[in-house]
């Protein structure tokens, strides 16, 4: 009896040990981030520009990298839906039996991808690719994070999508076609509208993905702290620069503790997003 | 499982320092050395040929930045850090707080080459022109005797001291332009600069003798009036060079006979050829 017993509580330790570590990641971030938030200096968090290492005048505005993270996010985005909601509609859907066996596992290689390698590529193959045909001076910009983003966060949005509409309940499809509809248009006013919530929070985990990764915006944005909406500029995003700068950092400083502020930030973003993802997923019931 | 799980705490409550801290014998004389991605190369190879003339040693290097290596120097995680910068009065203070003395070995110079692509027809610039051009004073390279385009300024990160040294050496202390696109690494100054036509970027000098043909070196003048000088071993050792700077080693003076004997190695004639053959330039004279 006892045995059973300690085997229950082993599993619930395993089962919350990631709800702690969480927890205690926030409480952590908010240890080191909290001398600055409660000082007069918090101010300058709300500043346009981002200027940590000057002999002029320190500057830790954070608006020009969240609108960076946002800029490259957005864009990626907007090439990782069509991309993943079509792909998903292909392989259940349309796709035979061999098809399917052949390209879910290579899309889920995709996703195994480290993204430092995924950043190399974007620096030697797509950056001169983006430069010469753009006719721009640079291939480091928004555009190419994003389309290499965009590229990471399509195995994601494709998985759980073709999760979503694989549960849509076949009788559904069958009276839609009983009643002389087109397999076309069963798909895109039958199955695609019913399994929307599934594919919306698909896109929500995207977002979290894009908006989290690091490696890959570091290497190939640029990383100049501009506030700009043009793709074809250089932007520093928030995880880039915490992971460029945070080793450098004087112990204890007002930048350090600033970079701990942008790391709660982020942590609220990727959080709300999850959230999100979470609500509309209960709604459908998955 | 559980196994796994215990493995797992332990990694988190940070055993492994201690853990890989009691990994090699007694007798083996283990120096641990931290700190400049600028220096992290020629210090390496200086610890391979140590290891080999001294096969009972260990010299283990690795990088992360000045700041680290002097914060793991003042932690006693590292024995030695290597800088390539000063070190500074906040740092002396936390070693003071702590009753640690720090000295400070220099083992080589380094010159900051100013670089840009084989395509550009500008040849010199002066440190004045060099200035306007890092801080957005002027947009065009046509204002330097160039093409008529738009400049593709690249730094280091703001966290390299080769940053902070061109800040205060070119810019004289003032800011950057807020365009200049941050580069992680000085490889990635590099591939950008052999790639766009209207690129400009700053790296050691040690770094361009590989990439020689697909960049192009800039000569420097002080002022209008002298020569322009480009940077080589001789102009960089005698100081005719203008961007030019030493790199240091920091010690505990309390530290272990080997890592002194170690920093006695690299001020050596085998450490110093060693220096020369990374790209760096030897220091003459012997310091105390």
């Amino acid at each position: 009896m006892w045995k059973e017993k300690a085997i229950k509580i082993f599993f619930t330790g395993a089962a919350t040990t990631s709800i702690v570590v969480v927890g205690l990641i926030f409480l952590f971030l908010g240890k080191e981030a909290a001398p600055f938030i409660f000082s007069e200096n918090v101010a300058k968090l709300f500043g346009t520009e981002w200027v940590p290492v000057s002999f002029e005048k320190e500057q830790f505005g954070v608006l020009p990298l969240i609108t960076g993270s946002f800029l490259v996010t957005f864009l990626a985005i907007l090439f990782a839906v069509p991309f993943g909601v079509l792909s998903a509609v292909y392989l259940s859907e349309i796709a035979t039996k061999t098809e399917q066996e052949i390209l879910k596992p290579l899309i889920e290689l995709l996703a195994g991808i480290p993204s430092v390698v995924i950043g190399f590529f974007g620096i030697i193959v797509l950056s001169p690719i983006l430069k010469n045909t753009f006719g721009l001076e640079s291939g480091l910009n928004a555009i190419n994070g994003a389309i290499l983003l965009a590229l990471m966060a399509t195995p994601t949005i494709i998985t759980i999508s073709d999760d979503a509409i694989r549960s849509v309940s076949t009788s559904y499809k069958q009276a839609s076609i009983a009643l002389g509809a087109s397999k076309l248009q069963t798909i895109w006013r039958v199955v695609v509208p019913d399994a929307l919530s599934g594919i919306i929070a698909a896109v929500m985990l995207g977002i979290g993905r894009v908006i989290g990764e690091t490696m890959t915006v570091l290497m190939v944005t640029g990383n100049a702290a501009i506030i700009t909406a043009n793709p074809f500029d250089s932007v520093r995003t928030m995880t880039a620069t915490i992971a460029a700068e945070m080793g450098e950092v004087p112990f204890g400083s007002d930048h350090y503790r600033v970079l701990f502020c942008i790391g709660i930030i982020l942590l609220l973003i990727t959080f709300g997003l999850n959230m999100i993802a979470q609500k509309v997923l209960r709604r459908r019931g998955v | 499982m559980k196994k796994m799980t215990c493995l797992a705490l332990l990694l988190m409550l940070g055993v492994t320092p201690f853990l890989t801290s009691c990994g090699p014998s007694k007798e083996t004389a283990y120096v641990n050395i931290k700190g400049s991605d600028t220096i992290v190369h020629v210090a390496s190879s200086i610890a391979e040929s140590y290891m080999k003339d001294n096969p009972d040693s260990s010299v283990s290097v690795t990088g992360g930045g000045t700041g680290t290596g002097i914060a793991a120097l003042l932690n006693g995680t590292a024995d030695i850090a290597n800088a390539s910068r000063k070190i500074k009065s906040k740092e002396t203070d936390l070693a003071a707080k702590k009753g640690i003395t720090i000295k400070e070995t220099a083992i080589a110079r380094d010159g900051i080459v100013i670089i840009v692509n084989p395509k550009n027809p500008v040849n010199e610039l002066t440190m004045n022109q060099l200035s306007n051009i890092y801080r957005g004073k002027v947009k065009s390279w046509k204002e330097v005797g160039g093409d008529d385009s738009p400049f593709n300024l690249l730094s280091r990160e703001s966290s390299s001291g080769t940053y902070s040294f061109i800040q205060k050496t070119v810019l004289g202390k003032k800011d950057f332009a807020k365009t200049a696109k941050l580069m992680p690494a000085t490889s990635s100054i590099i591939t950008e600069v052999a790639a766009s036509k209207d690129a400009i970027g700053y790296v050691g000098l040690g770094y361009v003798k590989e990439a020689k043909n697909k960049i192009k070196i800039i000569k420097i003048k002080a002022d209008k009036k002298t020569k322009a000088i480009l940077p080589t071993d001789e102009t960089v050792k005698n100081g005719r060079y203008a961007i030019s700077r030493p790199l240091f080693m920091y010690y505990n003076i309390n530290a272990p006979e080997s890592a002194k004997k170690f920093l006695k190695y690299v001020l050596s004639e085998k450490g110093q050829s060693v220096v020369k053959s990374e790209g760096f330039v030897q220091i003459s004279n012997s310091i105390n």
